[in-house]
């Protein structure tokens, strides 16, 4: 089916173009991107209206929990896959956090079998760096790599002994592959559910202090020095893990990060009453934390959002604080918080759709996230004026623990394509 | 204790002095809570507090049910809200909850219609021990030549970063007037305790008690060795307990308070514990059970509640 997507605002980032265009899809491919005048459109083309749009490439977020296998009572592939749409983005990368992990090629086949039923978004999984996630013996990289692993990452722990990270990071670069880490010393951390702070002293919850994750960046842009791998941090979150990936870039050092939107936006005054749903790992921090990040993302330290999106089962989130499962879903509201920072001044339209799209992209070294003749069909059209407030009843994923619900919005995905074909309309789904 | 009012807090404490009274007759009875149920759910063993808390309730008449969720279902895997479902279909009340998570009240005050006392949420609080400890040194007031809490100095000590009674004393004492000190080591004191709780913290005794009109201490329990929290309860003891000549550093009018159960010879020398002048660790124990009978006689009166985890 040939469509054409008429007088939106096309943007995209990779390239720096921005401006009022019209979008050709031919089998599945952009065709051409132009003034209708210019662009040859094809006659039995379905015709979209897109005035007052905004026409990017499909969001790409490296860094979601597909739960399956192993935790379908969480969310399947499918169930992601439908949040994924529904949240403009078309590509995702998936922890190996499942039940089996994924260290295994057939793992990795059984994830790209399901996300290509569902059919709609496209899953990358991540493989583990260790066996298990036990974080002793590597994982065939190599072959996991072929299979269709696009980084490797332990996310949900950090790989802690040294020795093996610093094997993880050298063997890695005959493959080129990224080595992900959630950066948090469990000594530190210890039983830890919230930010070690001021609230965490009032509330009586044991705390998490930042140098959990401080003191772990910091040896590992060490261990980057001496072994050139290549090297990204998870979900940051403080001052000071921000401050070291910064040095290891001036450096020149293969060092990239994310952050989670969760942790440019709230603070751990979120948990005041011990609300489940603002608990995850790492945790919210303080406000100076928040400040830090908001800063790092304007100087391009943090060139990536990425949602961490975790979704879990309501018997997991309602019970004791210090019991609840770490972890929010974000794959539908991604945009609109994303969109935060440019209404904030902390970054401007082409920078942010960036941290969405080409950015991520280019770190896992795939084809995605950019909107030019001849790729992937792979599309997202929002309003960037709609306003609307996020409810987790309405929210289309398996699981619903957002941390963001109630919250005023600005920013709201129409349409979604996936390869040229419509995998989410906001009037009809 | 965090977040109420001056008003509310002396509304429960003149209301407890009221009912010490009943406690003194021949017959201990009022008929203030008849037809009342009252669940008394604790999923930490205390003897002390719940004894405390069925005794406020009987004497006060209302049906009084305990249940130690410690043994039964809770090691069958049922969760909170399951337990506390299974009870509100009996239309309790009131019920009087112990739990060891922070934040359990805060959870249940979501799903539930009964009024709900804390009588200890993890680390967090246990407000009706602030209110005896409250009422206790107002019963000394005299002997330290004050007339109120105000300007009064207290200070906790020990290990105060796991403790709920330190927490909702702070935040009690601080609202009434008084200044409020914490003692102890650095591996015992929460994070950024100052701004948290604010109190002025110490890790010399001597300097800690100096001048104080009340020396509240804490117990020291036996897994923070283990921890690594401190080396030894001999050094802990050499340190931070609180002993005869420790003790000559606070004021020579000052009294000596203990939550219990006491450890002697831990956090507590023997002799100082049952100093018959400055020691008034059981004048608290029989002030506990005016309090939470106050705190009972409130709830069922249906103002708003006291040492309830109040959510909007």
């Amino acid at each position: 089916m040939n469509i054409h997507i008429a007088a939106g605002r096309v943007i995209d980032p990779a390239s720096g173009f921005d401006a009022t265009a019209d979008v050709v899809i031919v089998d599945g491919l952009v065709r051409a991107i132009g003034r209708p005048d210019q662009i040859d459109i094809p006659r039995d083309a379905q015709r979209i209206g897109a005035d007052g749009l905004i026409v990017a490439p499909g969001l790409v977020d490296m860094h979601v929990h597909l739960r399956e296998p192993g935790y379908e009572y969480k969310e399947t592939i499918a169930g992601g896959s439908r949040a994924a749409a529904a949240g403009g983005v078309t590509s995702m990368a998936a922890m190996p956090n499942t039940r089996p992990v994924v260290d295994d090629t057939s793992i990795v086949g059984y994830i790209l079998q399901q996300a290509q039923r569902a059919g709609l978004a496209r899953v990358y999984p991540i493989g583990a760096i260790t066996q298990g996630l036990q974080g002793e013996q590597i994982t065939e990289m190599g072959l996991l790599q072929q299979a269709g692993c696009v980084a490797f990452s332990d996310d949900g722990r950090a790989v802690m002994n040294s020795a093996v990270m610093r094997r993880a990071l050298d063997y890695s670069r005959a493959f080129g592959a990224l080595i992900i880490q959630h950066a948090e010393d469990s000594h530190l951390s210890g039983h830890g559910c919230m930010h070690e702070g001021v609230i965490s002293s009032r509330l009586g919850l044991p705390g998490i202090p930042a140098v959990a994750e401080e003191s772990l960046v910091e040896r590992d842009i060490r261990l980057v020095e001496i072994t050139g791998g290549r090297y990204h941090v998870a979900h940051i979150s403080t001052s000071g893990a921000v401050e070291a990936v910064a040095w290891a870039q001036q450096k020149g050092l293969p060092v990239s990060c994310e952050v989670a939107p969760h942790h440019f936006a709230l603070t751990d005054a979120a948990v005041a009453h011990y609300d489940t749903n603002a608990k995850m790992s790492p945790p919210l921090r303080s406000e100076s934390h928040r400040q830090s990040i908001l800063m790092a993302l304007s100087k391009g330290i943090i060139t990536v959002i990425a949602t961490d999106h975790a979704p879990h089962e309501p018997d997991s989130k309602e019970v004791e604080f210090c019991r609840a499962s770490n972890g929010v879903v974000g794959l539908e509201t991604l945009l609109p918080m994303a969109l935060e920072l440019i209404r904030d001044g902390v970054l401007d339209w082409r920078r942010c759709l960036a941290t969405i799209t080409c950015n991520p992209a280019r770190l896992l070294g795939i084809q995605a996230g950019q909107l030019a003749e001849g790729q992937p069909a792979d599309l997202v059209l929002f309003d960037a004026e709609e306003k609307w407030h996020v409810d987790a009843a309405k929210l289309h994923g398996t699981s619903r623990n957002t941390c963001f619900h109630g919250r005023h919005v600005q920013g709201r995905v129409k349409m979604t394509f996936l390869s040229g074909r419509a995998v989410h309309n906001d009037e009809t789904d | 204790m965090e977040g109420l009012t001056r008003e509310e807090i002396r509304l429960l404490l003149d209301t407890a002095l009221s009912l010490r009274e009943v406690n003194r007759r021949d017959i201990k009875k009022v008929p203030t809570l008849r037809g009342k149920t009252v669940i008394n759910l604790f999923f930490e063993n205390s003897t002390r507090t719940r004894t405390s808390f069925e005794l406020a309730g009987k004497r006060m008449s209302a049906d009084v049910i305990n249940i130690s969720a410690s043994s039964s279902s809770v090691s069958k895997g049922e969760t909170l809200l399951d337990t506390v479902a299974n009870l509100q279909a009996m239309n309790p009340d009131v019920v009087v909850m112990r739990h060891p998570e922070s934040g359990a009240h805060a959870l249940l005050a979501r799903h539930i219609e009964a009024a709900l006392v804390n009588a200890g949420d993890g680390r967090h609080e246990h407000p009706t021990q602030a209110l005896l400890d409250l009422l206790t040194i107002e019963d000394h007031l005299p002997q330290m030549g004050r007339t109120s809490l105000d300007g009064l100095t207290v200070a906790i000590c020990g290990d105060v970063l796991h403790s709920r009674v330190a927490r909702s004393n702070a935040f009690a004492l601080r609202t009434m007037g008084a200044s409020v000190r914490l003692v102890g080591p650095p591996t015992l004191m929460p994070a950024h305790a100052e701004e948290a709780l604010g109190a002025r913290v110490y890790h010399s005794m001597a300097e800690g008690l100096a001048d104080v009109d009340v020396v509240m201490v804490l117990r020291l329990q036996r897994e923070r060795m283990s921890a690594a929290y401190v080396p030894s309860v001999r050094e802990y003891f050499a340190f931070w307990g609180l002993n005869e000549s420790r003790l000559a550093c606070a004021a020579p009018h000052a009294i000596v308070m203990h939550p219990g159960p006491i450890n002697r010879g831990v956090e507590i020398a023997s002799d100082v514990a049952d100093h018959r002048h400055r020691s008034v660790i059981l004048d608290q124990v029989s002030n506990g059970l005016a309090v939470r009978m106050a705190v009972l006689y409130r709830l069922c009166l249906g103002s708003q509640g006291k040492g309830v985890q109040t959510l909007p």
